[in-house]
């Protein structure tokens, strides 16, 4: 059923149009003088806000050792099935060999990624950052999917929010456990 | 004997159940699933995870009379135990109470995980198990989410290697000795064993004792934790993404029920399915590998006409003028579905021809790897392709080609050059090879028909038993093959002139259903599968010893 | 009739070569009016794309750049930024995009219509006194033509594009340009009558003035005084409304509403012919401009009860052009304010806005000044 909205009766002023039209004018007018908000993208750099999703890259800890352990748990995640990873044993004569496993390839296609931040979310160590890039292109979709090397290169070195894998190594180290 | 039941009554519930079986087991048979670890239906019962605490009671009694104490509206005064107990060690009783979802039962469980997640370690995300795990599982549905424990874990060996096929963790060991029992049970030897105490008790292996057992494994799929994990499949790809097709094994007569578990048309491992009539929930560590077989490089990769590649269509349309020319004999194998070798029958009888079969026999273990080492022997006499068990070689056929009685061999499978084949007996006949692997007889073959492996297509077996067994379609064929049933009822239809249906694999299943009489009402035989009358083939001296679930003379049902 | 052209028509009387310079003179005077119209059409695109994205807080295009021209220091930036070589850059797309014809449509309307559509904005530039210069001791127009009737031919030839617009609707054979040209004809119809009307009562008020008050120029100059948006204020307003609803302009640019007509008439159009059409638009509101100042705005006249002293000779009649011009720009500009302040009436508002007020108004006003002028 149609709903009837009660409208106030117009003035006879109101009904002319003018006032509106002549403050509308006014209001346009002072607009045309206004500063511009349009950035000029390629020589006017923006200004990205904390938390913005750029590409996904792979990040190390500071010791320089790979955080990933390739879980999957991002390639599970990912909704438009943009990483694959191909997971392998971290060799026994590693001074990380007590991780065990990491990744031994880890492709991103970036043509299919989507910047969701699903993957960082998932991920159990803080491996995978969507950091600030956003400007990705390139001649051939070959070109587009990055490999391991490339996503560690994006990534760079950031800060150890878990300190799981330390203790693990603390405690055996303490035990004379044999890792 | 007629079997005896008892009334129990689960979460307020009566049920009437099956007398002399665990709390456990009973509420599982009435769909009341009860956490546990280290309780497992086909191995002994040793109650040591205290995982399935429940409440029970029995009906209470007068301390004087003995008599059953009953309230006005004939419910009866329940006595509840003083303190939860072990469902899985706990037998049902006439008017036994259960309760499994109190407070106080989630507050045990969330207890026994508390306890259990103690010393476990929390690296799920290199672990084999996460995603099977029934501690993850049971941690997610019954524990606390958060943990008191400040102090270190213990440490213990990692990466132990047992027999080259295993991994052992002993950190993430749970101490349920599942694996310990397995070996001792079924395997038949010990190899586990726990060592230290307390806390500090850990899993290990005997010294000495890696050994040759050919079911190892199965300690693997029953670790309900990443303990024991199997090396071939480490780190190879995370459960979540394998998908799951329910399968037979391929092995051996035994007609081992498998899953297969594949991602992409790769097929990462198989492993038992429980059917309690053929395998319970075990199968052999060599039957686990089978689809190695099928690797790229052995695969006959497209259809050949006179060794230079072709169409797979232009093959079988040069099969059907081949064969239409007379004299042959058609060689079918022990790994074809019945519905094809009931479709090799029909070709047989379409072209006059006599087919062949040779045996594959080797040791039979008497558990699950049987002395036929094809999965399908019995097939090819229910369907009548043969009517005594086979001969070793095919030696007789050969001197037929030589002696120019058969002009034309359709050769399945089998590699002719092995089985009493000469390099000249392929020039004085035209041979046909169809299979799904490379060999010595496809490579001189007149026309080879790339056929698809076990695991790309689906039918049914017959194994020592007589006992009939569905598969599935696991992953997809290579584009140019051809399916088994459609390339058989394609040359059918040209060979015998007759409108043979679609050649959908049901609609074969169901016209020889139709026409077999051992095989009515196979059409559809589920997951475990029905067993069919045998009885014809009594007189037939089969190779396979008495085994798991099989006898040689009375067979089981 | 005192033309501009009088200057070689005495020549003309003399041989056939004056006959031939005076054609061929007469043909440079058209195509320079001509030229006129189509600049402010031309800058008016780019303006209104300025003027829009200025109002939206936007800096509007400034990117496109023509190779050489753009290297030009500073001359090159300015065009650049300014949106101009964008002007060019459209048209050469216009030019050279293919130009395909729709299957569907009856090709002889469905071609002439852009023609159509285009071509009475460039004759009544004709008429237009883009500025004055002196001869003789009186004041002449810059006009192509100047004859009596000249506000008579005006509204005759201004009202002819409505069969351009009519011509391509119907012969798109297409419903969404169909009924867009059935609006537009209507309203054209409907504000015509308004136009009409404020014209005839600024005619008769002229008439007191000066001799010939169908003459557009004398119209103009009888403004010397007051200017005629002054003496007749309502007779101003409703002219202007009129103007915007015959350019097709918002707030009334119902014939092309994108909501519910895809883009009104030029919707079967592509290429070249969609740049007459949309050409077309920009030179009606250029010359809606140009009559409005002319009329009601002072045409050259620089303020109400000043003008440029004829004494200066030639330099007045740049200065009289350059006023004129000014004020054709204001307008345009005041046009494209216009459209980005308000949003667009309803149909049936706008037939109703047409006939039941401004119509009324029309009467009223003229019987006002009938009362005035007998009294």
């Amino acid at each position: 059923m149609a709903i009837i909205v009660e409208r106030r009766r117009l003035t006879w002023m109101e009904r002319t149009y003018l006032p509106q039209i002549v403050s509308g004018l006014w209001i346009t007018l002072k607009n045309l003088f206004k500063p511009k908000v349009t950035l000029e993208y390629p020589e006017q750099a923006p200004i990205l806000p904390p938390g913005y999703r750029g590409a996904p890259t792979l990040v190390m800890d500071s010791a320089g050792r790979e955080k990933c352990v390739s879980c999957q748990l991002c390639e599970f995640v990912c909704p438009p099935k943009a990483i694959k990873i191909v997971p392998g044993e971290i060799s026994g004569n590693s001074e990380y060999a007590y991780i065990e496993k990491a990744p031994k390839e880890f492709e991103i296609n970036m043509l299919r990624c989507i910047f969701c931040g699903y993957c960082e979310e998932a991920c159990p160590e803080k491996a995978i950052v969507l950091q600030q890039e956003f400007s990705l292109n390139g001649r051939t979709r070959a070109e587009m999917i990055r490999n391991k090397k490339q996503l560690y290169e994006a990534g760079g070195v950031l800060p150890d929010k878990i300190k799981k894998w330390k203790k693990v190594k603390d405690t055996a180290d303490l035990e004379g456990g044999s890792h | 004997m007629e079997k005896q039941t008892v009334k129990i009554n689960v979460n307020g519930v009566d049920y009437e159940v099956e007398a002399g079986q665990n709390v456990l087991e009973a509420c599982r048979k009435v769909g009341v699933e009860i956490p546990h670890f280290c309780y497992h239906e086909n191995l002994s019962v040793v109650g040591n995870c205290r995982m399935c605490l429940v409440m029970t009671g029995m009906p209470a009694r007068d301390r004087a009379t003995g008599q059953v104490l009953q309230k006005a509206d004939g419910t009866f005064e329940i006595a509840w135990a003083p303190k939860p107990a072990i469902a899985c060690g706990t037998r049902v009783a006439e008017n036994m109470h259960v309760i499994t979802d109190s407070d106080e039962v989630r507050r045990c469980r969330e207890s026994v995980l508390e306890f259990i997640l103690l010393n476990h370690p929390l690296d799920c995300p290199i672990c084999d198990k996460a995603g099977e795990c029934r501690l993850q599982e049971y941690s997610h549905a019954f524990g606390s989410g958060k943990s008191r424990y400040v102090e270190s874990k213990n440490v213990k060996p990692k990466k132990v290697n047992v027999a080259n096929k295993i991994m052992l963790d002993a950190e993430r060991c749970i101490q349920c000795s599942r694996c310990i029992r397995i070996s001792r049970e079924i395997g038949g030897k010990d190899i586990f064993g726990f060592t230290k105490r307390g806390s500090k008790t850990e899993i290990s292996v005997y010294e000495g004792a890696d050994n040759e057992s050919n079911y190892l494994l199965n300690v693997v799929d029953c670790c309900p934790v990443g303990a024991l994990t199997e090396k071939e499949f480490r780190f190879e790809m995370r459960t979540w993404f394998l998908k799951v097709t329910d399968s037979i094994c391929a092995e051996s007569s035994a007609g081992v029920n498998t899953r297969v578990w594949s991602r992409e048309g790769k097929i990462y491992r198989i492993t038992p399915r429980k059917n309690p009539f053929v395998n319970d929930a075990w199968m052999s560590d060599s039957g686990r590998y089978v689809y190695d077989r099928f690797e790229k490089g052995n695969r006959l990769e497209s259809a050949r006409i006179d060794s230079s590649p072709s169409d797979k269509g232009y093959a079988a349309q040069r099969c059907v003028e081949i064969l239409k020319l007379g004299k042959v004999a058609i060689v079918a194998n022990g790994w074809q579905t019945v519905e094809e070798q009931f479709l090799i029958g029909e070709l047989a009888k379409a072209c006059d021809a006599k087919v062949y079969m040779a045996s594959h026999v080797d040791e039979d273990d008497g558990k699950l790897v049987s002395a036929d080492r094809t999965p399908n022997l019995r097939g090819a006499l229910v369907t009548g392709l043969i009517s005594e068990y086979p001969k070793p070689d095919l030696k007789e056929l050969a001197e037929k080609v030589r002696s120019g009685e058969v002009k034309t061999v359709l050769c399945f499978r089998e590699d002719l050059i092995d089985l009493g084949f000469e390099p000249k007996d392929f020039k004085s006949a035209n041979i046909i090879y169809c299979g799904a692997l490379e060999n010595d007889t496809s490579r001189d073959a007149k026309v080879c028909v790339p056929l698809r492996s076990e695991f790309e297509k689906e039918g049914m077996w017959i194994n020592r038993q007589f006992r009939v067994q569905k598969f599935d379609r696991a992953v997809e064929a290579p584009k140019n093959s051809y399916c088994d049933c459609e390339f058989l009822v394609a040359v059918l239809r040209e060979v015998s002139g007759a409108s043979f249906e679609t050649p959908s694999i049901k609609r074969v299943r169901k016209v020889m259903c139709e026409k077999i009489p051992a095989l009515r009402g196979c059409e559809n035989v589920g997951k475990l599968g029905v067993l069919i009358d045998g009885s014809a083939f009594a007189h037939i001296a089969f190779p396979e010893t008495d085994a798991m679930h099989f006898k040689k003379d009375s067979r089981e049902a | 009739m005192v033309t501009l052209c009088e200057i070689t028509a005495g020549a003309a009387e003399a041989s056939i070569w004056g006959v031939v310079g005076h054609v061929l003179l007469l043909f440079l005077f058209s195509f320079i009016a001509a030229m006129v119209v189509m600049t402010f059409a031309g800058l008016s695109v780019v303006a209104e794309r300025k003027v829009c994205a200025f109002i939206q807080g936007r800096l509007g295009p400034n990117r496109t750049a023509i190779p050489i021209v753009a290297a030009i220091p500073l001359l090159g930036n300015f065009l650049k930024r300014n949106g101009l070589m964008q002007l060019l850059a459209d048209a050469l797309k216009f030019l050279f995009k293919e130009d395909p014809i729709p299957g569907h449509v009856n090709k002889f309307w469905y071609m002439a219509a852009p023609a159509m559509f285009l071509a009475p904005v460039l004759i009544v530039g004709a008429v237009i006194p883009f500025g004055v210069y002196w001869s003789d001791g009186s004041m002449h127009p810059i006009a192509v033509a100047d004859f009596d009737l000249s506000i008579i031919f005006m509204l005759a030839i201004s009202s002819l594009t409505v069969f351009g617009g009519l011509m391509a609707g119907w012969s798109s054979n297409s419903k969404l340009p169909y009924i867009a040209a059935t609006r537009s004809g209507a309203q054209i119809i409907s504000y015509e009558l308004t136009m009409g009307i404020t014209i005839v009562t600024l005619v008769i008020w002229a008439a007191t003035m000066v001799e010939n008050p169908l003459n557009i120029f004398e119209v103009a100059a009888a403004q010397s005084g007051l200017w005629f948006c002054i003496t007749q204020p309502l007779g101003a307003f409703l002219f202007l409304v009129a103007l915007f609803a015959e350019t097709n302009r918002l707030p009334f640019d119902v014939s092309e509403s994108e909501a519910d007509l895809v883009s009104g008439v030029h919707t079967e159009y592509g290429s070249f012919k969609f740049g007459l059409f949309y050409v077309g638009e920009y030179g009606h509101m250029a010359l809606a401009s140009m009559l409005f100042v002319t009329l009601f705005l002072g045409a050259w006249y620089p303020f109400p009860g000043c003008e440029w002293p004829s004494d200066w000779g030639w330099i007045s009649s740049v200065l009289s052009v350059f006023t004129f011009l000014v004020k054709v720009a204001f307008m345009i500009f005041f046009f494209i304010w216009m459209r980005w302040t308000l949003p667009r009436f309803r149909y049936d508002q706008v037939m109703r806005l047409g006939w039941s007020v401004l119509v009324p108004l029309g009467i009223a006003n003229f019987v006002f000044y009938l009362v005035l002028i007998s009294l």
